[in-house]
């Protein structure tokens, strides 16, 4: 284990009077993204799980690594049967050079596809983890606080709502701003009450839209065109691909988002795991259902979004990933047992009321969850209440 | 007719809201969001007092002061719509203390849930704000208590929103410099960024 004893022959320069104190926070998060930390309970010890921070927030990462690759499967797919009904064969810039080195541009083949979509996903991955490190790490060093594995989650996740053409500058400041003012301005992981990660897309989206919507960024192919379904609806008012096909994945949409089913893999992971809550997913759903259900019901004659059943809602845009991934975040989301279902419905119904009801933005999962930040610690406020005035009603009763 | 009043009301609600689109009412937002309980008796007041003030000031500027509007007393050409200002704030002063007087002996349990706040909003820069809109737009009489009532409700739900989440912030570690006002103004744009949401939503 020389490593191990590199990291502990350097630590006492990172450690209260040594030359490189300002940089412990930076030692602190190598050494124990590497190792399990060394510091044990001196009393009796009271642990009942081997569960902390840090396996939630890799066991997080780690599941949405799940959509990550489906979905970068499905931008390569996408792209390829573009450039060949385009009758494109080669690709201009470093993503050419590499990919014409290493495969070809055949949409029929499974490692052509995924390759094409690793060399989108990959950039914008890097590039976000690096920016929002620095950033994170310029805080913690000179707040004194640790770099923990949040970050990880907010930028898998962050990467993941991205569409596939973001340029690099963009993926930088986006992911800057969610770190700094969605997170560090508040002292840090756990302390937020918005998610970092969709702070920093909806900055991105308002700042720029012509960038992060529309119907030519999502498959990265010069002069295609492919608009995400919901755009499509809200457009033209009608389907423009097959359930199936929807729920599969081979949709244009954010790289994450399009595979319901890839999704659903992630969530049975993070439930069977006990990581993410059941009860928001649930209320999620259930706040769904009923919103759509109510708007078919009430029907309309100019607005087609109205009549789209909730089985539809579920596989299109962002619902079933910010279900799983965005709206579980512990930290914004609600904390009491019973505020979590409320919180869930209330994202479930934002997001249809969003989709349908306003035509500026035919896809709403992701200001419904902020929107759902906004009200969570109201459910927290209004759960903790009432069981104040129920326990005093039953000792008033029992005294 | 109905249709049309609710979609006002949710409009006023959500996609005007008085304090996270149009930031009026800043000061009082901001000062007196610190617990949800003193939060929620604000917005009360608040919504008890846009209901009852825009529609008077409708009134007032409909058969007083609108050109035109002294018909009814022979002088159709006079024109007092200058006096606008004058009279709405007046108005408003007026009515919060009558109200206040009036909540005081006959419904002393509401009296003491508002408390400092009913005479603290007389003058709320979004209470003026929602009768000079009103005015703007040419509400009738009806559209007018309805726009008051949801200006109203979506100013109380977006205070009781903040105190919520600045309560929450209490457990925060936010940095000497931003300690107070300076992370409080954040978060009041946070959200607002949230209530963007909204935008464009045409009812």
């Amino acid at each position: 284990m020389n490593l191990r004893k590199w990291l502990d022959r350097i630590e006492p320069k990172f450690l209260k009077g040594g030359s490189l104190q300002a940089f412990y926070p930076l030692y602190e998060a190598i050494d124990t993204a590497l190792y399990t930390p060394g510091k044990t309970t001196a009393g009796a010890t009271h642990v009942r799980d081997g569960i902390d921070l840090k396996r939630i927030m890799i066991t997080v990462w780690l599941a949405a690594w799940i959509p990550g690759f489906f979905g970068m499967f499905f931008v390569g797919l996408q792209a390829n049967e573009a450039m060949q009904t385009l009758g494109q064969t080669e690709l201009a810039g470093w993503r050419g050079w590499f990919l014409n080195m290493l495969t070809g541009f055949d949409p029929n083949s499974v490692w052509d596809n995924f390759l094409h979509g690793f060399f989108y996903f990959m950039p914008i991955y890097i590039v976000t983890f690096t920016a929002g490190i620095l950033a994170e790490a310029v805080f913690a060093s000179r707040r004194g606080h640790e770099i923990n594995e949040g970050f990880f989650v907010t930028s898998i996740l962050y990467s993941l709502t991205l569409p596939a053409t973001t340029p690099l500058w963009m993926v930088a400041l986006g992911i800057v701003f969610g770190v700094v003012i969605g997170k560090e301005v508040f002292g840090g992981t756990g302390k937020n009450f918005l998610n970092p990660a969709l702070t920093g897309r909806v900055f991105l989206y308002f700042a720029y839209p012509a960038q992060m919507s529309g119907d030519a960024v999502w498959v990265p192919v010069d002069g295609h065109t492919g608009a995400t379904a919901l755009g499509a609806l809200a457009t033209d008012g009608g389907y423009n691909t097959s359930w199936l096909t929807a729920f599969i994945g081979n949709i244009p949409g954010s790289m994450g988002e399009t595979s319901t089913l890839a999704i659903l893999l992630g969530a049975s992971m993070l439930l069977i795991m006990r990581i993410a809550s059941w009860r928001i997913m649930l209320g999620c759903l259930v706040g769904m259902v009923a919103m759509a259900s109510f708007f078919n019901l009430v029907g309309s004659d100019d607005n087609p979004m109205f009549a789209i059943p909730w089985y539809w809602h579920l596989v299109l845009g962002g619902f079933a990933f910010g279900t799983v991934y965005m709206a579980t975040d512990p930290v914004s989301a609600a904390m009491t047992d019973r505020g979590r279902l409320y919180y869930g419905f209330l994202v479930g119904v934002f997001c249809v009321l969003i989709r349908v009801a306003n035509p500026a933005f035919p896809e709403g999962m992701m200001l419904a969850i902020l929107f759902g930040n906004l009200f969570a610690p109201l459910c927290d406020y209004v759960v903790v209440q009432n069981n104040i005035k129920r326990r005093k009603r039953r000792m008033a009763h029992s005294g | 007719m109905l249709e049309a009043y609710l979609g006002l009301f949710i409009k006023a609600v959500f996609v005007e809201n008085m304090a996270l689109t149009f930031f009026l009412g800043m000061c009082t937002f901001i000062a007196i969001s610190k617990r949800v309980e003193t939060a929620l008796g604000l917005g009360i007041a608040v919504i008890f007092v846009l209901g009852i003030t825009v529609p008077v000031n409708n009134l007032i500027y409909n058969f007083l002061l609108r050109e035109g509007a002294l018909s009814w007393a022979g002088l159709s050409s006079v024109d007092l719509s200058f006096l606008g200002y004058l009279s709405y704030i007046g108005v408003i002063a007026a009515i919060v203390q009558i109200l206040e007087m009036f909540l005081d002996r006959y419904v002393p349990a509401l009296y003491n849930v508002l408390g400092v706040f009913l005479p603290l909003i007389t003058v709320n820069c979004a209470i003026l704000g929602a009768a000079l809109f009103m005015v703007e737009r040419d509400y009738t009489f009806g559209e007018s208590v309805v726009f008051g009532l949801g200006a109203g409700t979506g100013w109380a739900l977006a205070i009781v929103a903040l105190a919520g989440v600045r309560e929450k912030l209490k457990y925060s570690d936010v940095p000497d410099g931003l300690r107070g006002l300076g992370i409080t103004f954040i978060t009041v744009g946070l959200m607002s960024l949230c209530f963007m949401a909204f935008g464009g939503i045409d009812i």
